[in-house]
């Protein structure tokens, strides 16, 4: 199905089925741990070795030799592969950095060998055995030494801009500038990369963690050089991903060249420690802010650039890129400047791009707007913008901003915040902070196969995956509406590859393109219905488990016949993101208390409102802004990839070094959607939010501690060494 | 619950037979490993263990966790690994009667020991009061930790009832309260990176009997 032109109405706006609060289909699978994740899946009669990896413990340089003999002797051990043996091997189209082969060490903790023995405990014993001797180079590591350094990259629109900022910039009456700083941060998913590979003869069944199947399938082909068609990929449950399983990772390769020697299935997992630096981190960034306004609040010219580094062939953290749609103003520029840094690969990490770039940007609006001496609310009212504005011609699809901004403030009480430091009770400072969340819709092809069987059961079949986001349940919700069946009546299979290549789990299209691609599936089945009944198809309804036409009625169940039917298809997209922009539109509100003793700050209060479009569950959309906003706070309180710019690595690289938030960080969240639709995004008329409930959410915790506390920290995270020396005295 | 589980099954069909066909092709086998271990009996240990009521023997390498015990030996895979080292509590388990990191301990520890694991909780359409609750509060995303939240957090409600305190405890004299902070604080050391926070003490606090 092609879709180029707006939806109209369809079988989905029924909203029996869609958009209502279903809970997950897989819900009782979750919770009782009858959920099979990578590692996980067993057959009692196969005999699996067990793969444990060693990484390299240099951030640059070469192997000069390795010599596995102790390991080799080890009790239980079945083979050791290690990178120059392998050889260099064919990077995937997605990896940047190398997950295996050769003698070359790009980053810490690259895998350069993998032990493989009967045991868990015999191959990690085994691993500890292995001796390297390495000719270490001299890296770069430091982002702020390498800023000078820094080159306009290749690929990927760097540059952009509009009338003239410079002069704008001079010329207007008040004028803004700043610098401010994210750190690297970690995906920390739950669950480590993790594969099963299976060999038999040439075919390989990997079991596997991965947010594309497809993708991963492709790479892993062209790293192992065999042909795509000879892998069976699955990946149905995964435990978390953030981006840090959109890439194929060392795991799944490493899993297949130990089975390969060992002639047995092997499982291989990350050990904890290991991810950080072994697989991708969002980078860190520098950026700097530049506004200047009109007295009333009217941005005249507005400037954002961004510094970050990563390994040779990299891309840069696509921090600008909101400044470029998200406020009005005749005179703008943004830059991206990319260094070369050779630590660990940096990559997508959810919202990439727009999470660290509303850090600094939406720090920067609130600061703004007390220069100029406006609420931030009504200075980004005022800002807002329904064109593209550095192409004025291009319309928003729908924009509804300014509505998140207005009903944010009225649920909160936002009228009652004060000025800064003025809130006190007891040893706490209170504040409250707001800032924009904006994200871009983006559509890639999704295709499903629906299976309608003689019982009336309709399965969906789509290497679409769930990563927690609630896939298995919003496609079960498009098929029973389609059909119109009851979600009972509705299975659905996930994260094959033998399954219609869909448009996987990231960049918050997942949930818009895949059931937009069951939408299309379903029309073909529809047909084929219509077409076996003898239906003219224009004036068919499928409702209550019958399909109708005129004054006949048959159950969906006999139409299928002994032999059921199938629809498969594949959404296309025409160029209505080209004529329109789309996005999707937010506003975080967030009180938080800091202790004047210590300058720990506590959240208190957290809100959510976002415009994306039809929300297809609201249980599931809600639970994806839930855990934004708490990414979300330990971006803004805690997490930081420290790097030893030394010897360049992550030092902290475990959960406890690492700190993402726990219960206790997180008070009671709300979130509320608008209620709206967006034709123009697909015939579901709905966009992502799981990240876009990330967007922002960082910057106004940070502008709640300033309101707080009157201490302005633009350098995250915002921990409590960061504003103890601005604190009032406490006697 | 029709799909996943079918999806679950045909998985296990599939291994079957890509098993058989492996074990024809000469590699090894059950026997294999057996042997193996019989040369490193030094490091091998017996342990019986009762999990979710039933009773097995094992012979374990010393090194194997409790938690590689159940999810490596007993194929109890609803424990979860997830960092192995006791910084996240996905592998929670409750052992003779208290939640413990189920990775932190070794499996010969536990000798003669009661452990109850998340899938002695309850079973899909037989569920436990606060899996139940974590459907209907959406308490969990990707599912991962889930089974460590859920254990910990039946234990949790037993620790206030027993009146064992926590930092968060403003009265010593008094019975420990059932309320959210007392139980967030509790929960601390069970990581949900999807973020569930909110709706995992939902579901809690309702079990629990208490508003939010």
């Amino acid at each position: 199905m092609q879709f180029d032109r707006p939806a109209t109405t369809n079988p989905i706006d029924r909203l029996k089925v869609v958009g209502q609060p279903i809970r997950r289909i897989d819900g009782q699978l979750k919770t009782t741990g009858r959920a099979m994740y990578a590692y996980e899946w067993h057959d009692t009669n196969t005999p699996y070795a067990y793969g444990y990896p060693v990484g390299a413990a240099i951030a640059k340089g070469r192997i000069k030799s390795i010599d596995i003999s102790a390991a080799e002797k080890a009790p239980g051990v079945l083979a050791v592969v290690t990178a120059p043996e392998v050889g260099e091997r064919k990077k995937g189209k997605f990896n940047t950095a190398k997950l295996f082969g050769g003698d070359q060490v790009q980053h810490y903790h690259q895998a350069i060998a993998v032990v493989v023995a009967e045991t868990f405990e015999q191959a990690r014993a085994a691993a500890t055995l292995i001796s390297v001797d390495y000719a270490e180079e001299k890296g770069s590591f430091d982002l702020r030494q390498a800023m000078d350094t820094a080159v306009k990259p290749a690929s990927g629109d760097p540059d952009s801009g509009a009338g003239d900022f410079d002069t704008a910039f001079k010329a207007a009456p008040v004028t803004f500038e700043e610098s401010y700083s994210t750190p690297d941060q970690s995906h920390a998913m739950m669950e480590p990369h993790a594969s099963i590979a299976v060999w038999e003869g040439d075919e390989l069944t990997l079991w596997t963690s991965s947010q594309m199947i497809d993708w991963w399938r492709s790479d892993l082909a062209t790293t192992l050089d065999v042909d795509k068609e000879k892998i069976h990929l699955m990946s149905p449950f995964i435990g978390g991903g953030f981006g840090g399983k959109l890439f194929l990772r060392a795991d799944a390769v490493l899993a297949a060249f130990a089975a390969k020697a060992a002639k047995r299935p092997v499982k291989v997992a990350l050990p904890r420690p290991f991810m950080m630096n072994n697989t991708t981190h969002r980078p860190a960034t520098i950026q700097r802010v530049r506004i200047g306004a009109q007295r009333d609040g009217k941005i005249t010219a507005i400037a954002h650039e961004s510094w970050s580094g990563d390994q040779p062939g990299g891309q840069p953290e696509a921090a600008v890129m909101q400044t470029r749609l998200l406020y009005a103003g005749e005179n703008r520029m943004t830059a991206m400047r990319l260094a070369t840094l050779d630590l660990p690969e940096g990559n997508a990490m959810r919202a990439p791009g727009e999470a660290p770039g509303l850090m600094a940007l939406e720090i920067a609006m609130d600061e703004m707007a007390e220069k100029i001496g406006i609420d931030p609310v009504e200075f980004r009212i005022i800002n807002d913008t329904q064109v593209d504005p550095e192409k004025t011609e291009r319309p928003f699809s729908y924009r509804n901003l300014i509505g998140c901004l207005k009903t944010g403030a009225d649920h909160f009480n936002w009228s009652a915040r004060g000025r800064p430091g003025s809130r006190r009770e007891g040893n706490w400072l209170i504040g409250m902070g707001v800032a924009a969340a904006f994200r871009n819709n983006i559509h890639f092809p999704s295709g499903a196969r629906v299976r309608l069987n003689a019982e009336g059961v309709v399965t969906v079949e789509t290497d679409m995956t769930d990563i927690g986001t609630g896939s298995y349940t919003i496609i079960a919700q498009t098929a029973a509406e389609m059909m119109g069946l009851t979600i009972d009546k509705v299975a659905v299979q996930l994260g094959d590859s033998r399954f219609p290549v869909s448009a996987g789990s990231g960049g918050q299209f997942g949930a818009n393109c895949s059931t937009a691609g069951v939408y299309a599936a379903c029309v073909k089945l529809r047909e084929a219905v219509s077409q076996k009944l003898g239906f003219n198809s224009a004036d068919v309804i499928f409702e209550n488990g019958e399909v109708r036409s005129g004054n006949r009625a048959v159950p969906l169940a006999e139409a299928a016949g002994s032999k059921g039917l199938v629809g498969e298809d594949t959404i296309q997209w025409g160029n209505l993101t080209e004529t329109h922009q789309q996005s999707t539109f937010g506003a975080h509100f967030v009180e938080v208390g800091v202790d004047v003793a210590t300058g720990e700050s506590r959240i208190r209060r957290m809100l959510a409102v976002c415009a994306a479009g039809r929300i297809l569950n609201p249980v599931t959309a809600r639970s994806q802004v839930l855990g934004a906003m708490t990414m979300g706070a330990g971006g803004a309180l805690s997490e930081e990839l420290a790097v030893d710019t030394r010897r360049g690595f992550f030092v902290n690289h475990d959960l406890a070094g690492y700190e993402v938030p726990v219960h206790a960080d997180i008070p009671h969240q709300e979130v509320i959607f608008m209620d709206e639709t967006d034709p123009m995004s697909s015939p579901m008329k709905a966009k992502g939010v799981g990240e876009l409930g990330l967007c922002g959410v960082s910057a106004a915790i940070a502008n709640a501690i300033y309101n707080a506390t009157g201490i302005r920290v633009r350098h995250y995270p915002i921990t409590l060494d960061k504003l103890i020396g601005g604190l009032p005295d406490v006697a | 619950m029709q799909s996943p589980i079918q999806l679950e099954i045909s998985r296990r069909n599939l291994l079957i037979s890509s098993a058989a066909t492996i074990a024809v092709t000469g590699a090894a086998t059950g026997e294999a490993v057996a042997q193996g271990a019989r040369t490193s009996m030094q490091h091998m240990s017996k342990v019986s263990l009762s999990v979710n009521g039933e009773s097995y023997n094992l012979d374990v390498d010393n090194r194997t966790t409790l938690l590689d015990a159940l999810r490596e030996h007993l194929h109890l895979t609803g424990t979860k690994k997830g960092c192995d080292h006791g910084q996240c509590g996905a592998c929670t388990v409750i052992v003779d009667g208290r939640r413990i990191n189920s990775c932190l301990t070794l499996a010969v520890m536990h000798d003669g020991d009661e452990v109850i694991t998340i899938e002695g909780l309850g079973q899909p359409g037989a569920l436990h009061p606060l899996q139940a609750a974590f459907v209907k509060h959406d308490g969990f995303q990707c599912g991962y930790c889930t089974p460590g939240q859920i254990c910990s957090s039946v234990a949790v409600l037993e620790e206030i009832k027993a009146n064992i305190p926590s930092h968060v405890t403003g009265d010593l004299t008094t019975q420990a309260a059932v309320t959210p902070a007392e139980i967030r604080e509790r929960m601390s050391g069970n990581i949900c990176r999807c973020g569930a926070y909110s709706n995992i003490i939902d579901a809690i606090v309702e079990v629990a009997g208490t508003k939010a």
